[in-house]
């Protein structure tokens, strides 16, 4: 049963204004389709609130408001137009809509261009942080131990609930949304304590060094425990923040892992028995060499054509050191004619990478630097593409199936080698 | 008829054809939202449509994404009848309330080992029950 608080019952009643009334039911209908018995303050929400594309603007376009419409029927699942107020909480917006220098080369329209400027305008106007990635953490949003937060992006989620030891469901558009009107999400899930605790012991007896290792090591975690929280153990070598991201990355795309326990390594499992807290195991796994082979395959089981056309890095959005390294393995050479080369990041890290040089060094190069989105996201592979070379697992995991394509999944080196000759030769190294 | 006795998640009444499959669904991603057809290159149900079906499924998994495709398929009109499901998440649970269809769980048999896809499935929402007619059972159409 769902107890309201006095603020919460004041906006429900529009006591805030419609817009928060309709923020406010959307919350209730969600709270009580999880069984949720209260609401928590949020004080940090990350979402695409209000983000037009071409099917909203035609399905909508026969009722007046524009943006304002898309938010009001879409965002916050209401029947009736709302002015959108500024928010109750700080908020940022993820990645989505177009690179704004090359929105061109992605294959947007003009008019959906256009789209996607107006809603950035707007969201702007209110107040919202135009951060345009998924990787908020890598752009200045890096909440604190145990802060309640409402994020979107399965990524950023399991980042933030495992390596900063925040707290958040994978939140949707929708609740979002409503989330930065009202500074409110249910109090369910991995918000509450006793929900945070392992429940499946994974125990690794292979080494886990590389970015590939991490991304294989996610990818075999997601599918074994779905949903679920596994404990890791018999980890080496801790991650650093961009295994990190290729691991959680990897995890919640085989499944839907929100919150991975590394043992001596995240805040919250500094022993196995914190890690669990009481709970007993309800699966033992675990993770040999025989397993990082299956998940290595299971990855390239799409692509059969050594034969690459198009290689995309920045998934989730590349670090800066990630740029660096690409520009170290390109080492001055120019990629194969046939071939495209796209690396994706946040416009907060493109900064630092045109300041250092490496915009110009990947153009130099023939490849090209790119914000706001990524080829799965925009659904934007360049003309003609049939193979690619990605060196993420999540990427890896999407691509094929959504654009059609065969792609390679490998390692940095592997994908910028594939660039420069136009062949895969990738191979996982025993 | 078999009975099955769960929860609400989302109210209203709506019968079809089950789609039934074991293994969780992504949204974004794993569906083509305008046609509501599973595109997951590993999933058991890939190629098939679930507009118009009930949903018997065991939960949601991946992109935050998942309530948009879903949200989304209601607009464009392919998406499911009525979802029963076993594994409660965010992702499920919103998707469910955007697309403004019955939706039922925590039942009292598993109905994935109860349904199976052609059964015909009533959902009733507001009361969490799930009826089931085997479709052995069904006169020929």
């Amino acid at each position: 049963m769902l107890t309201l608080t006095d603020d919460e019952k004041a906006m429900l009643d529009g006591r805030e204004g419609k817009a928060r009334q309709k923020a406010m039911e959307l919350l209730v209908r969600y709270a009580e389709a999880l069984g949720a018995e209260r609401f928590v303050d949020t004080t940090n929400v990350a979402g695409v609130p209000g983000q037009a594309n071409v099917f909203l603007a035609n399905y909508y376009k026969d009722r007046p408001g524009g943006i304002a419409a898309i938010f009001s029927y879409f965002d916050l699942d209401s029947d009736e137009l709302v002015e959108v107020p500024r928010l109750a909480t700080r908020a940022c917006h993820l990645q989505g809509g177009y690179d704004p220098e090359h929105w061109q080369l992605l294959g947007a329209t003009p008019e959906a261009a256009r789209l996607s400027r107006n809603s950035e305008r707007i969201a702007a106007d209110r107040g919202i942080e135009i951060l345009k990635t998924c990787t908020p953490y890598l752009a200045g949003n890096v909440p604190k131990l145990g802060e309640h937060c409402a994020w979107m992006e399965s990524s950023a989620v399991v980042y933030c609930n495992s390596m900063l030891g925040a707290r958040t469901n994978t939140e949707g558009r929708e609740s979002t949304s409503a989330a930065m009107l009202t500074g409110k999400i249910p109090y369910w899930g991995l918000h509450v304590d006793t929900c945070r605790r392992g429940t499946h012991r994974i125990t690794v007896d292979v080494a886990v060094d590389s970015i590939v290792d991490w991304g294989l090591l996610g990818y075999y975690v997601g599918d074994v425990v779905q949903e679920r929280i596994p404990v890791v153990c018999g980890l080496s070598n801790a991650p650093d923040l961009v295994r990190f991201k290729h691991f959680g990355a990897a995890a919640a795309s085989s499944g839907g892992v929100e919150l991975a326990h590394l043992v001596g390594i995240t805040p919250e499992a500094p022993t196995e028995e914190a890690a669990f807290g009481g709970n007993r195991p309800v699966e033992e796994l675990r993770y040999g060499a025989a397993e990082r082979r299956a998940a290595y395959e299971r990855l390239n089981a799409n692509a059969n054509d050594p034969n690459v056309d198009f290689v995309m890095l920045g998934c989730p959005h590349a670090a800066f050191e990630q740029i660096e390294e690409a520009c170290r393995l390109l080492d001055g050479r120019r990629i194969r004619e046939s071939c495209r080369l796209w690396i994706f990041t946040s416009r907060a890290v493109k900064q630092r990478a045109d300041a250092a040089g490496l915009t110009e060094i990947v153009r130099k190069a023939g490849g090209v630097l790119l914000t706001d989105t990524c080829s799965a996201i925009a659904n934007a592979v360049p003309p003609g593409t049939k193979v690619a070379a990605l060196d993420s697992a999540k990427q890896a995991h999407y691509l094929p199936a959504m654009t059609g394509i065969q792609a390679w999944f490998g390692s940095t080196a592997d994908c910028i080698r594939a660039a420069l000759t136009g062949r895969f030769d990738g191979r996982l190294d025993a | 008829m078999i009975v099955l006795k769960g929860r609400k998640v989302v109210g209203g009444v709506a019968e079809g054809q089950a789609l039934v499959t074991r293994q969780t669904i992504s949204g974004w991603g794993g569906v083509h939202a305008l046609t509501g057809t599973i595109i997951e290159t590993h999933h058991e149900l890939r190629g098939q449509s679930f507009k118009d079906k009930v949903l018997v499924f065991r939960g949601a998994k991946g992109s935050s994404g998942w309530s948009v495709v879903f949200h989304t398929a209601r607009l464009a009109g392919s998406a499911p009848k009525a979802l029963v499901f076993n594994e409660m998440t965010t992702k499920v649970a919103l998707g469910a309330v955007v697309m403004r269809v019955p939706a039922v769980t925590d039942l009292d048999r598993d109905p994935l080992e109860v349904i199976e896809t052609g059964d015909w499935v009533r959902v009733d929402g507001d009361a969490g029950i799930v009826e089931v007619v085997k479709r052995a059972q069904r006169a020929p159409e």
